[in-house]
């Protein structure tokens, strides 16, 4: 272990890096594409209903691994097939992809539940004031919803964060890929993932706590 | 009728168990049938040597169209196993959980074209007599110009986790100046410079050659950028193993002056 941590502990902290660049990316274009697809299941328009959960079924159906996949070698082979023979997609870019679609999905319910929960009567004493939609559902009806929904955001982005290591499999340098190589090189698996786990763990505590920290200064008018 | 119901499904349980337990059995009698016939004859021992293996490294492991587990490791484990009259089963697990088996005590020892090198020893392994000693080179797309190392400059080249393809890349690329994308297994590998992503992969020359002539996929491979090559070996971890290496590497000695082992070599790589 010791040996693990003098000759690939630089590598695995890079590695590291790489995997919060990704999981940071992901969530960012995530909470956009939820947002919007969240948004959509909730107004009172059909097309825009089923926009929205034809999405969220779609993604949802779809394992990230084969996601992944499709991403990284599905789109650029289309395409290239259309004419673009220089088109290329690199590791990093199918990966923010496939995982922002992913989570997105996820992000997308809970921003659908959340706003469900807030009680019809705000959105109707809202709009009566003669505020729009828009601004009723801004200043009034979201910044309810945000309140609960706060704890299942932070548990969707430690998923994400996690799902990360899916990534591994189209060459993505992040954490999981790093340890299998680290692994292979030096013959001690045990050894290596137990170190990867470790540094997962704490990666995770750490943004748990700060998580925490702002879930509860967004309470603190209560 | 709820109490009927409620033995049927417990008989039904107990019998998939069985049906499970069974099924798994046989296909480890399977793939140490060959041993199993001689070892009436063997020295005594009875103990059953537990060899983890790779899923799909061709040729040296793979499973064949009629979904028998085939490959050069099988069949030299299996002509050993006559020649010195010993027992074993070999389970195809994969690379990374073989490692791992032998490291927990789960396997006796691997054999999955593992390459000897000095980071292994040092980290405790101990290698058998080299069985096959490979070169490795790259593989670029059909209407690719690329013809030296110098032309992999600034690009990014393929590699599988813990080959000594992924090795000999790693000596060459600071000199040359690529990056290395590590994937997990060969057709992922292979896409991957199909594609464009990845301007060239690297991989045993034999392994390679074979599986591009198999499959038919737009690959070639550039003349003249062999390695110097690594000689694969079967590895063990505890020491009271010694026993097993001792024993592979008496039989290996035997099926090399035989020929058994040139008929082995020449069934795959023809």
């Amino acid at each position: 272990m010791l040996r693990i941590i003098q000759i690939y502990g630089t590598m695995m902290v890079a590695a590291m890096g790489q995997t919060l660049l990704l999981a940071l990316l992901s969530l960012f274009f995530a909470c956009l594409l939820g947002l919007f697809f969240g948004l959509l299941s909730t107004v009172r328009n059909r097309a825009c209903n089923i926009i929205g959960a034809v999405y969220v079924d779609a993604i949802r159906g779809w394992p990230l691994i084969v996601l992944a996949y499709f991403v990284y070698f599905g789109i650029p082979m289309l395409i290239q097939g259309l004419g673009f023979k220089s088109f290329r997609m690199d590791s990093l870019q199918a990966g923010v992809i496939a995982l922002s679609l992913n989570c997105g999905a996820y992000m997308a319910e809970i921003i659908r539940a959340g706003i469900q929960s807030v009680d019809k009567g705000q959105m109707e004493a809202a709009r009566s004031l003669g505020l729009s939609y828009g601004k009723s559902m801004f200043k009034v009806v979201l910044p309810q919803a945000i309140r609960t929904m706060i704890p299942s955001i932070i548990n969707q982005f430690i998923i994400t964060l996690k799902d990360t290591s899916i990534l591994s499999v189209i060459g993505f340098p992040e954490l999981t890929n790093t340890t299998k190589n680290v692994s292979a090189n030096v013959g001690l698996p045990m050894q290596a993932w137990l170190l990867c786990g470790l540094m997962y763990m704490v990666v995770i505590i750490i943004l748990s706590k700060a998580s925490k920290n702002i879930e509860r200064r967004i309470n603190r008018g209560r | 009728m709820k109490k009927m119901l409620a033995t049927l499904m417990a008989l039904g349980l107990a019998l998939s168990l069985a049906a499970c337990s069974t099924s798994s059995g046989s296909s480890a009698a399977a793939n140490s049938n060959n041993s199993s016939a001689t070892s009436d004859t063997a020295s005594g021992s009875d103990k059953v040597w537990l060899v983890a293996t790779d899923t799909v490294f061709v040729p040296f492991e793979y499973t064949d169209e009629q979904g028998n587990f085939v490959g050069i490791d099988v069949d030299i484990l299996a002509a050993i196993a006559e020649d010195q009259g010993f027992q074993y089963e070999m389970n195809s697990i994969g690379w990374d959980g073989a490692v791992a088996a032998v490291q927990t005590g789960q396997a006796d020892a691997i054999m999955a074209g593992a390459s000897i090198k000095q980071e292994r020893i040092e980290s405790g392994w101990i290698f058998s007599d080299g069985y096959y000693t490979a070169t490795q080179t790259i593989a670029v797309p059909e209407d690719s110009d690329i013809a030296s190392f110098e032309d992999l400059r600034g690009t990014s080249v393929a590699v599988k986790n813990g080959t000594a393809g992924a090795d000999y890349a790693e000596s060459l690329k600071d000199e040359y100046g690529f990056t290395i994308t590590y994937f997990d297994d060969s057709p992922t590998m292979y896409q991957d410079v199909i594609i464009g992503n990845s301007s060239a992969c690297f991989e045993d020359t034999p392994v390679m050659l074979a599986y591009i002539k198999q499959k038919g996929i737009a690959l070639k491979v550039p003349e003249g950028l062999e390695s110097e090559g690594s000689p694969y070996a079967l590895a063990i971890m505890n020491e009271d193993n010694q026993e097993f290496l001792d024993l592979f590497n008496a039989g290996l000695a035997n099926i090399k002056a035989n020929g058994t082992y040139d008929e082995i070599i020449a069934k795959y790589l023809e």
